[in-house]
């Protein structure tokens, strides 16, 4: 397939351009960029008024197959993820069976390759049955195709496995993802813990739940030397802990949802209890937001990722406390970043681009997420004048499980294309 | 004022205004209580359901029988959490009662929010009889009712309430209540039993009782959830009782005609020392009798009637 993309304004802040400027793509790659480059015989996609960048990096989604193929498929996941702008997705590995050992991660992989509409990078196991209690086979994962490593959902409670974690996985550069979370202190809790859940009478989960996992998790990684990549950071006491670390040279990278950056916990009550509310790491206050704006702004804060947790009708629409812990979000996290943060004035397009493509491929290790001559041909684009209301009947995720039902968002994506093919938009 | 309301879901979103009417309300009804014929045919061919997913003698009861001194027609279903889990959902189970025709459901529930899911599903007015931690607003227009009696007003009155402030519903509904109405209110309790940022619903909070009880004139104690020790949040009940139970001695730091209130069940002499409760400045048994009176007057109101009917 032969493709040019004329006239929109070319965003790639791993290359440095911002401009004016035509792509010329062929067989999945691109093969020039310049000005009024000639169509040939190629299909013209006309990008004037419109803001091109790579394609989007999700390095954190939950496909839900295998396990669980009423939430999510590996086909529909992916297809959200092409409707959201996104090329690429890192998948979490809590499936049913989870993605411990070789065999699985080749399952996923290979049903991506026929089904998936964007390229799919396995997150495996950190360990045996996401147990918390022996290390998986990391090399095998590694050679499988995972590109990181998690329990996600789960804490890794024992220090000595974590810290054995990181040392090995060390070996293989994989990063370990950590889902900072004291189970003990989050007990039963289905909310913020705060002024809020008082109100609303719903047990809460202190910030306290996050904070002491990222400290130790902080201390683990200074001590191996090992790559840890902490996962939805929600609370201003995280960032603060990620700021000192960095700035001591601790190899820790950390990212961010787009419903942590933009909702609070106090909208839980105003929604009357909307279970499209509830999250872990819960929805926490306005100056947790606050901060985590200003940790990304700073650097503090590498990655958004979305934390995309599809589920079923039935699983939420039941009372709050029984309800599952998610938000589906590949559809929505552009638009909504877009507008909340650059409208907002909080990130530029081009900090934007670096949090959502070149970040996630620095991170996790993957030849994407820049324009340039001989490269992937993996791009989106984006009307920054389109403007709709978030309708989740239009989802192409089966998880409906949206709090921005209603949201009226500015800058959605229009067109995606994935290895040099239009997977959304266009027709598509 | 019209009573313009399809759901009692909770104090925190009424208006004083509203407080009042039901109030005058409840008043104007009690004296059915005491009759010999304790019936009206006020809401007769009115068609009322109890769903109770927690046990309770008092509340469920007292619902019921001020539908049935109305003349209402009321069904009682109890469910225990477990069967509730694996069997039908809130949601399914609401549309059944609906499609039988009925016209007000009055809801106990573990899950704080579970009313407003209810509201949200069905036609039919949902009164809330306690939702998790929320809120319990029938026991905290009852108890306003009680001190307003009593005391003649509610306004500038100090009002200490003891106990597990955290995770009760009472207090939650009563604090609401009581600031709207203009009165003062200090929580006192095990420092792991007072809720985050107490400030926040507009209370004073201390760890020392005698603080809180220093010139109040209504002392309300809590239940003590006998579960909340295993979970490690105070140590002993001995210890609990020791330096927050209400007993004689702490209640005279109270003004002379202070009201003991507690909204049942009590753990005798565990939160509140026996002889109190059978004193003579308890008001307990009052409440269960206001509480009927309440009662009435949110099913008369729901249900449509006009507050200068009753006299009628």
């Amino acid at each position: 397939m032969k493709l040019v993309v004329k006239g929109g304004r070319v965003i790639d802040p791993g290359t440095g351009v911002d401009g004016l400027m035509d792509l010329r793509i062929e067989d999945g790659t691109i093969v020039e960029v310049g000005e009024n480059l000639k169509p040939d015989a190629a299909k013209v996609i006309d990008a004037t008024g419109k803001v091109v960048i790579p394609g989007l990096i999700d390095v954190h989604t939950h496909l839900r197959e295998p396990g669980y193929e009423w939430k999510e498929t590996i086909a529909t996941g992916t297809r959200a993820a092409a409707a959201g702008g996104f090329t690429a997705v890192c998948c979490m590995p809590n499936t049913n069976p989870v993605l411990d050992n070789p065999g699985q991660v080749t399952y996923v992989l290979e049903k991506a390759r026929r089904e998936g509409k964007v390229a799919v990078y396995p997150i495996g196991c950190i360990t045996k049955g996401s147990r918390g209690e022996e290390l998986t086979e990391i090399g095998y994962l590694r050679e499988a195709g995972v590109v990181g490593l998690s329990d996600d959902g789960l804490p890794v409670e024992n220090a000595e496995v974590m810290r054995c974690a990181l040392e090995y996985a060390r070996m293989f550069n994989l990063p370990v993802i950590s889902h900072c979370e004291d189970r003990h202190l989050a007990g039963d809790g289905v909310m913020n813990w705060g002024p809020a859940s008082t109100a609303a009478g719903l047990k809460g989960i202190p910030a306290s739940a996050e904070e002491v996992m990222v400290a130790r998790d902080l201390i683990l990684a200074a001590a191996t030397g090992g790559r840890l990549h902490l996962a939805h950071i929600s609370t201003a006491g995280s960032v603060r802990l990620v700021r000192e670390a960095k700035r001591r040279g601790v190899a820790v990278t950390c990212e961010v949802t787009p419903h942590h950056l933009t909702l609070t916990d106090r909208f839980i009550q105003e929604s009357g209890y909307d279970t499209n509310t509830k999250v872990n790491p819960p929805l926490r206050t306005d100056a947790d937001v606050a901060a985590l704006r200003e940790g990304l702004a700073d650097g503090t804060i590498d990655i958004i990722a979305t934390d995309h947790a599809p589920h079923h009708t039935d699983d939420k629409e039941v009372e709050y406390n029984y309800a599952a812990f998610g938000i589906s979000g590949l559809d929505t996290a552009l638009p909504l970043m877009v507008t909340e943060l650059v409208g907002g004035g909080y990130l530029t397009l081009n900090q934007l681009v670096e949090k959502m493509c070149l970040n996630p491929a620095r991170v996790f290790g993957l030849s994407r997420g820049r324009i340039e001559t001989g490269g992937r041909a993996d791009l989106t684009i984006i009307d920054p004048e389109e403007r709709r209301t978030v309708d989740v009947s239009r989802f192409y995720s089966l998880g409906k499980n949206s709090p921005f039902l209603g949201r009226e968002l500015t800058g959605w994506p229009v067109v995606t294309i994935a290895a040099g093919v239009v997977v959304h938009g266009e027709g598509k | 004022m019209r009573f313009n309301r399809k759901d009692i879901l909770g104090i925190r979103e009424m208006g004083s205004d509203e407080i009042e009417l039901i109030l005058d309300t409840a008043r104007s009804l009690r004296d059915i209580i005491t009759r010999t014929i304790k019936k009206v045919p006020t809401l007769r061919g009115r068609t009322v359901v109890t769903l109770f997913y927690e046990p309770s003698t008092r509340t469920r009861t007292s619902f019921e029988l001020a539908a049935k001194y109305m003349s209402a027609d009321t069904v009682n279903i109890s469910t225990s959490t477990s069967s509730v889990r694996k069997g039908e959902t809130l949601k399914d189970t609401a549309r059944t009662l609906e499609a039988m025709g009925a016209e007000m459901v009055i809801i106990r529930h573990p899950v704080a929010g579970a009313p407003h899911f209810l509201a949200r599903n069905l036609r039919a007015s949902v009164v809330n009889a306690g939702d998790g931690m929320h809120e319990h607003p029938t026991q905290a227009l009852l108890d306003l009712f009680t001190i307003r009696e009593k005391k003649k007003r509610l306004k500038g009155l100090k009002i200490a309430i003891v106990g597990d402030i955290l995770h009760s519903r009472v207090a939650r509904s009563n604090i609401w209540g009581l600031r709207k109405m203009g009165a003062e209110v200090v929580v006192s309790g095990p420092s792991t039993l007072l809720p985050p940022e107490s400030a926040t619903l507009g209370v004073k909070a201390t760890h020392r009782v005698e603080e809180a009880l220093e010139g109040a004139d209504v002392v309300m104690v809590l239940r003590l959830q006998l579960e909340r020790q295993r979970k490690g949040l105070f140590p002993t009940v001995r210890e609990y009782t020791r330096y927050w139970g209400i007993n004689r001695e702490r209640l005279r730091l109270a003004r002379d005609d202070a009201l003991l209130m507690h909204p049942g069940p009590f753990n005798r002499g565990v939160e509140v020392s026996s002889d109190l409760v059978d004193g003579n400045q308890s008001v307990i048994n009052k409440q269960v009798t206001n509480g009927v009176a309440v009662r009435m007057a949110l099913l008369f109101l729901l249900l449509g009637g006009k507050p200068d009917e009753i006299s009628r």
